[in-house]
């Protein structure tokens, strides 16, 4: 129940962030995808089930808030979520590579669906311009705010752990 | 434990689930033309939080400009000062020039008066976090009359168009997002055209026109733009911005070229909100000759 709730206080924080303040802390009128970051985090740390959850509820808000038809981005999301909880296995935390790769190749998956469904069907083929000045940005900034966020995330998730851990002891 | 684990769905058929959720909601959208019950949720949790991030940004903002130097606010005083004058001069001679107008549209029993649409007041709470798509989102909604399709602006000129309502906020499209198309006309000759929002050109801050007739109208770098009496989304004369490239296009039918909108798009705090619809307008209108 306690994960749940902090859950649900990192994505409304990452969402709250990322329509405010990082609206001004953009360069070159890009901004990080935080939504995306957390939702790979969750999905690689924790597993596909959680992953896919944290994923459909980000991709919801993105639809009602920021999007015209309401379930795309749901889709979208919940689908990274659960590819990234199949690299749970693989996942250790003391490395860093994984992660960062992960979130980057999720962003990339993440632009590249929205440029094929959103403008590459409405005729807007300059797939290398698209590439070049919003995609590849968004990913380099997402990775380095990533930098940042996920050792929060991780410290928070190692507390947690240890705390199921310990409350699972006294059971047995 | 491990026999609760294996009692559990598999993750592959939660994501089948979740896939087929997605594709009903999407499907249930196209069908009632609206968010429903979910805007209603959103209304109440994430958009005090919105509003309330707003509010800090906005008494920053004004805590900032208190620190200003005298010698900054002596200068700009002095600068405002002089544009005050030559304002009052443009105005009493454009006065002058409205009650001829008026007087000549008496003659021709035309009641048509553009500047008086009504107006509501709205603070800018949040943007879109994503890269394709410029829009915003303001603190009022139908609770305070807003409906979908009223037209946004901000200082002199368009800013956009409300897509979406709740009921303490709403969704405006602003006039540089990738799909948005406004019905464009220019000022002095009147000479219709197309101003279509573009990603590629977001980051200028400029917008594109298309289809504006080759004729033998003479248009200019700094031609004012305002939205077209044939729009049926954007009331007539808000004026867009001006016209910072024009060229003939290769089918030498139509120009085509670059507007410089008058509203800073980077930096929208506050907006005012027509509280009249074009399609209001024309009904009403098209009443009254009923009649």
């Amino acid at each position: 129940m306690k994960r749940k709730i902090i859950t649900c206080i990192f994505i409304i924080a990452a969402f709250l962030l990322q329509s405010t303040i990082f609206g001004r802390l953009t360069f070159s009128g890009i901004r990080p995808n935080l939504l995306i970051a957390i939702t790979a985090s969750i999905g690689f740390m924790r597993g596909r089930k959680e992953g896919m959850g944290v994923g459909f509820i980000c991709g919801l808000l993105v639809d009602i808030f920021w999007g015209g038809l309401i379930g795309f981005y749901a889709l979208i999301y919940t689908v990274i979520g659960y590819m990234n909880g199949s690299f749970q296995r693989m996942f250790y935390e003391d490395d860093i590579k994984l992660p960062l790769a992960m979130i980057g190749i999720s962003d990339l998956i993440y632009s590249m669906v929205v440029y094929v469904c959103l403008f590459m069907l409405k005729g807007e083929f300059e797939f290398i311009w698209f590439l070049e000045h919003v995609m590849l940005p968004e990913l380099v900034y997402t990775i380095l705010v990533t930098l940042v966020l996920y050792q929060i995330i991780l410290h928070i998730n190692r507390k947690l752990e240890k705390e199921e851990q310990r409350s699972a002891s006294r059971f047995v | 434990m491990k026999i609760k684990n294996q009692n559990r769905i598999p993750s592959k058929y939660i994501l089948l689930i979740l896939i087929v959720v997605c594709g009903i909601l999407m499907g249930a959208e196209q069908l009632t033309g609206g968010k429903g019950p979910l805007s209603f949720v959103a209304n109440y949790t994430i958009i005090p939080m919105q509003k309330g991030i707003g509010y800090i940004g906005r008494w920053t903002g004004d805590m900032k400009d208190n620190f200003k130097t005298l010698d900054d606010l002596k200068k700009e005083n002095e600068e405002l000062q002089s544009k005050l004058d030559d304002m009052t001069i443009d105005n009493t001679r454009l006065r002058q020039e409205q009650y001829e107008l008026e007087r000549l549209q008496e003659l021709y029993k035309l009641d048509q008066n553009y500047a008086d649409y009504k107006k509501v007041g709205a603070h800018v709470i949040a943007s879109s976090g994503s890269n394709w798509f410029s829009t915003f989102t303001i603190d009022k909604g139908s609770n305070d009359g807003i409906k979908v399709d009223m037209n946004v602006l901000a200082g002199s000129g368009l800013a956009g168009i409300v897509t979406e309502v709740g009921p303490d906020y709403a969704q405006v499209r602003s006039i540089i997002d990738d799909e948005s198309n406004v019905s464009g006309m220019t000022l002095s000759t009147s000479d219709l055209c197309m101003v279509r929002g573009d990603l590629k050109l977001m980051s200028d801050g400029r917008i594109r026109f298309e289809k504006l007739p080759n004729n033998d109208h003479k248009i200019e770098v700094g031609e004012q733009v305002v939205t077209s009496h044939i729009s049926s989304k954007y009331l007539q004369g808000l004026f867009i911005g001006y016209i910072s490239e024009i060229e003939v296009d290769s089918n030498n039918l139509t120009r085509s070229g670059y507007i410089t909108p008058a509203v800073d798009f980077s930096n929208i705090q506050e907006v005012l909100v027509i509280t009249s619809t074009k399609e209001d307008l024309t009904q009403n209108s098209s009443d009254s000759k009923g009649e």
